[in-house]
């Protein structure tokens, strides 16, 4: 009984939100790569440098709002990489995609080391304080579990909203969504196909950074190895979920978010008879479920993953 | 540098190519040694880690005193541990300091590789003297003081609900967990215990997260067994008791006490038995118990006025006991479970 208790708190509510936050960011960054035609694997490690070089910045005295924006620059560089090695260059976005998580977060470690040799506990920062929305917040359930959450939030939100108004109401947004449908089609239109796509991706790149300095900024104070914990591979799987639309991916990052605060709550009340194990499984069993359902029926960007040469026939 | 002042002649030349042959004859020595021990350690973490900054913290001290010759390789993975434990092998390093809690099989075969090298190795099983006489064991069994932490919590708490949040349950976690609940149970033998665990040594986000939906379930204590958790505690205004470092300068009007490890006399001990080249395949892991220095309780610092003096009294009663012998922790290696 108490375990649907749990689910009519704002707390509960409150967690899955904070914990989506990053999640948002992450796939609607995937996202926009991937209606422009490219899968970028590289999330992984992006949101890790995103992660440490927004901290890092923020560390080294800058403002906190600074920081974030060190974060996205660090994270569009870094989908430039992507970018131009797979859409010039038509390489393998799978293999490109790995090769930039393991050096994007390679490179973290390097440069950690080389700024910190010989710290016993790592360094911290003053991250950013919730900032309850004046009215709003009264509400009651949902003012705690919306409107007390921290600025980044806020913006995760509002970027879901800008992203979808991009792609399906601006002339450029249907620029990205051709080039990833049909490049040659694009390309009669006189669409630079490669400029686009190179575009895209960094666009998307520089919000995965943006969703990992929420790891260091917002959720936590300091940087860590290995922090990101996966997180950018849940972005890909929630794209797909998403159906490649912004407003769906929104929930199932908070659907993700409510699975995992949920099962943080179980675990108290019935550790004692399940295993841990299960419930840690939990938000990812339920995610997958959640797949089949909502993908059956699901139309994926034509020209994902293959690369366009112009003048091939 | 140019090449000219590098006097590159034939004398040169071949003094360099003797002092190299030289080279192997230096690992074939016994592991006993006159001067600095070469040293070297492999740890799968970084050594911000709280459990390796233990050992890295000593090896420095060791290092700085003259006895050892410090190098260290961190945050390899444990596909990768074997190699470079051979690598430092090879390299004529005569004290090999690592973890082998997910490379036991792999570590094991390299001591038995090399038979005349001393091997001092963090983990969750016994040494066996017959396979491999050089491979010695240890690990943090500091539940001495984590029971008398366990003590002041009892005391501290309110609500009687306490928080635990660990990364995995394995032994070195277990047992800390249970002595500080059996030190609970002294003092508050009606607390009740909300324990989760978040399946990753590094997330710190995410422990934090657990933590304050164990405050949320009523948790007015938390025991800290990851990073993240004490900041939960503090932003929520509750209090927490720390494990393994002291981080009560960072959060000093929430870390009540800490159980501190101290690793300086495990090393010390392997150093002296090297010395007098009686190294074997001992378990170390005494040498982590109060009564041999390897664990205390934090001072108390900003608490020391807030934790009632009976109990203070209580706690060094305990602790005098533990020191003589008449009293013994119990070692569970057992999971925890919420109650």
């Amino acid at each position: 009984m108490e375990a649907i208790e749990i689910l009519f708190t704002a707390s509960l509510w409150a967690a899955a939100i904070r914990i989506a936050s990053p999640l948002i960011f992450g796939t609607l960054g995937e996202l926009i790569c991937e209606r422009a035609g490219v899968l970028n694997l590289g999330i992984e490690g992006i949101m890790t440098a995103g992660a440490f070089s927004g901290w890092l910045a923020v560390y080294m005295g800058a403002d906190l709002w600074f920081g974030v924006a060190v974060a996205a620059i660090v994270g569009a560089t870094l989908g430039l990489l992507h970018g131009v090695l797979v859409v010039p260059l038509g390489l393998s976005q799978h293999v490109t995609g790995i090769g930039v998580t393991l050096l994007a977060t390679s490179l973290c470690y390097y440069f950690y080391r080389l700024a910190f040799p010989e710290v016993t506990s790592p360094p911290k920062i003053d991250p950013f304080q919730p900032w309850p929305v004046p009215v709003l917040s009264e509400i009651p359930v949902l003012g705690p579990a919306l409107f007390q959450q921290t600025p980044l939030t806020y913006l995760a939100f509002v970027m879901v909203v800008l992203v979808a108004w991009f792609l399906e109401r601006t002339p450029l947004g249907l620029a990205v969504r051709t080039v990833g449908e049909n490049p040659a089609a694009a390309e009669a239109q006189g669409i630079n196909v490669t400029w686009v796509r190179i575009g895209a991706v960094m666009a998307g790149s520089a919000l995965m950074g943006i969703g990992g300095s929420f790891i260091t900024l917002s959720a936590f104070n300091s940087f860590f190895f290995d922090m990101m914990n996966g997180r950018g591979w849940i972005c890909i799987a929630l794209v797909v979920f998403g159906a490649w639309r912004p407003g769906k991916a929104l929930l199932g990052a908070v659907l993700f978010g409510a699975f995992d605060a949920y099962q943080l709550r179980l675990q108290q009340l019935a550790g004692a008879v399940v295993p841990y194990q299960f419930f840690l499984m939990l938000p990812f069993v339920l995610s997958i479920l959640a797949l089949i359902f909502m993908s059956r029926r699901v139309a994926y960007p034509r020209a994902l993953m293959v690369p366009y040469r112009k003048g091939e026939r | 540098m140019t090449l000219r002042n590098l006097h590159v002649t034939r004398r040169n030349v071949l003094a360099l190519g003797a002092a190299g042959a030289m080279l192997p004859l230096v690992g074939l020595q016994p592991a006993r040694a006159a001067g600095a021990i070469k040293t070297a350690a492999i740890y799968t973490v970084p050594v911000e880690q709280q459990w390796v900054s233990r050992i890295h913290k000593a090896a420095t001290a060791a290092q700085a005193r003259g006895d050892i010759e410090y190098v260290f390789s961190e945050k390899v993975s444990n596909t990768d541990y074997e190699r470079v434990m051979r690598e430092y092998c090879e390299a004529g390093n005569q004290l090999i300091v690592g973890e082998a809690f997910a490379v036991e099989d792999a570590a094991r075969s390299v001591a038995k590789d090399y038979p005349d090298r001393a091997f001092l190795i963090g983990s969750s099983f016994k040494p066996d003297a017959a396979a491999n006489p050089n491979f010695a064991v240890f690990d943090n069994y500091i539940q001495d003081a984590s029971y008398l932490t366990g003590i002041i919590a009892g005391a501290m708490t309110k609500s009687g609900k306490i928080g635990m949040v660990g990364g995995y349950p394995i032994p070195e976690v277990n047992r800390l967990m249970n002595a500080f609940m059996a030190g609970v149970k002294e003092t508050r033998p009606d607390a009740t215990f909300l324990v989760a665990f978040i399946g990753s040594w590094f997330d710190p986000p995410k422990a934090k997260e657990t933590a304050l939906a164990q405050i949320d379930a009523g948790a007015d204590l938390l025991y800290a067994e990851r990073f993240g958790v004490s900041d939960a505690a503090k932003e929520k205004g509750v209090l927490a008791v720390g494990n393994v470092i002291d981080t009560q300068a960072d959060y000093p009007e929430t870390v009540v006490a800490s159980a501190i490890w101290h690793f300086e006399p495990t090393l010390d001990a392997a150093i002296a038995n090297i010395k007098a080249g009686t190294f074997k395949a001992d378990d170390y892991g005494v040498y982590s118990f109060m009564k041999n220095g390897g664990c205390s309780l934090a001072p108390l610092g900003t608490f020391d006025a807030k934790v009632p003096a009976e109990i203070k009294a209580k706690v060094a009663e305990k602790e005098a006991a533990i020191k003589s012998g008449g009293f013994t922790v119990t070692i569970d290696d057992n999971e925890p479970k919420s109650s």
